[in-house]
């Protein structure tokens, strides 16, 4: 190896000090498995104990207080998209964050939908 | 001061989202028109790639990285309360083919962007947006300001029908922007009217 100062990594292009999958105790499948890119997830209060709760699923938790996707929970966490389907199937399948309505996704969008979007694009 | 009872119903709504992808090559300006027309400036989300696909990384001065990262820029636009677009630029290079099939299930449509000197980029996503019969458009970016081409020009070099709507435009000017979602939308209304009729 090169020991050239420019070969070397510094702060974040040194990767992060845990291993991605550290995180998730090395899973890669989502127990939960209705999670696309998109999916919009919002946490709600409830009274399950946070203890046995990560940091990172805290962190979760918290960013989900106003709805976002699985692909905006991912990049604010700085997670591969696979650990925040994990981190975020586990705090489905415990009540502290809901979905929505997955079956939408499956369908594809109705005419009417469509034209709420379409406006919506024209307004912006 | 909100009613308690309003803010508990807030509490229980979860926005629907929908989709559009913007597909094309590498550096052709996907990220440029996610930007432009987004709220938010556009994140990045990755996803690391097995070690099958590290053997044929080919990237120059990552070579003693381990893992391999496909990344994906996106953006939003909040079309109301109850409805969210997310805008997904396509990973530039063609191995992560895989990826687009998550990106594309269930999407309005597609753009695929091309840019007059590397139309030929724009033959792998037509192909899989043709096949999987999703919507798109044809957005030609012509961002050095030169239209040298007419449009028959373009869609005989791009091989696409009249069926696809051919659009010129400007990935780093909104309005431009605008106007290549809306007609991914229209088109994806049409078809929908078409598959009703028949």
């Amino acid at each position: 190896m090169s020991s050239r100062s420019s070969d070397w990594w510094y702060d974040e292009a040194a990767g992060p000090l845990v291993r991605p999958y550290a995180l998730v105790s090395g899973r890669t499948r989502p127990t939960w498995g209705r999670l696309n890119l998109a999916t919009q997830v919002r946490s709600i209060r409830t009274s399950t104990d946070p203890s046995s709760l990560s940091v990172e699923h805290q962190e979760i938790i918290r960013l989900c207080r106003t709805p976002l996707s699985v692909a905006e929970v991912a990049a604010y966490l700085h997670a591969p998209l696979v650990v925040a389907k994990v981190l975020l199937s586990d705090l489905i399948q415990r009540g502290d964050v809901i979905t929505s309505d997955p079956s939408r996704l499956a369908t594809g969008p109705d005419l009417n939908l469509l034209q709420k979007v379409l406006d919506g694009v024209r307004a912006i | 001061m909100v009613s308690v009872r309003s803010e508990q119903r807030e509490e229980l709504l979860v926005p629907s989202s929908v989709k559009i992808v913007v597909a094309g090559g590498f550096g052709v300006g996907k990220t440029t028109l996610v930007g432009a027309v987004s709220e938010i400036t556009p994140l990045r989300t990755e996803e690391l790639l097995t070690e099958a696909g590290t053997e044929i990384d080919d990237l120059a001065g990552v070579e003693g990285k381990n893992t391999t990262t496909v990344a994906l820029d996106f953006g939003r636009i909040t079309i109301n309360p109850e409805v969210v677009l997310y805008l997904f630029g396509t990973p530039g290079q063609d191995r992560f083919w895989f990826m687009w099939d998550e990106l594309s299930h269930g999407a309005i449509g597609a753009v695929v962007l091309v840019d007059t000197r590397r139309l030929d980029s724009g033959f792998g996503a037509i192909d899989f947006f043709e096949r999987r019969g999703i919507p798109f458009v044809v957005a030609v970016n012509c961002f050095d300001g030169s239209h040298s081409y007419t449009e028959d020009e373009l869609r005989h070099a791009l091989d696409v029908t009249t069926n696809v709507p051919l659009v010129l435009c400007d990935a780093r000017d909104r309005e431009s922007c605008k106007v290549v979602l809306a007609r991914v939308i229209e088109h994806a209304m049409s078809k929908l009217d078409h598959a009703a009729i028949a």
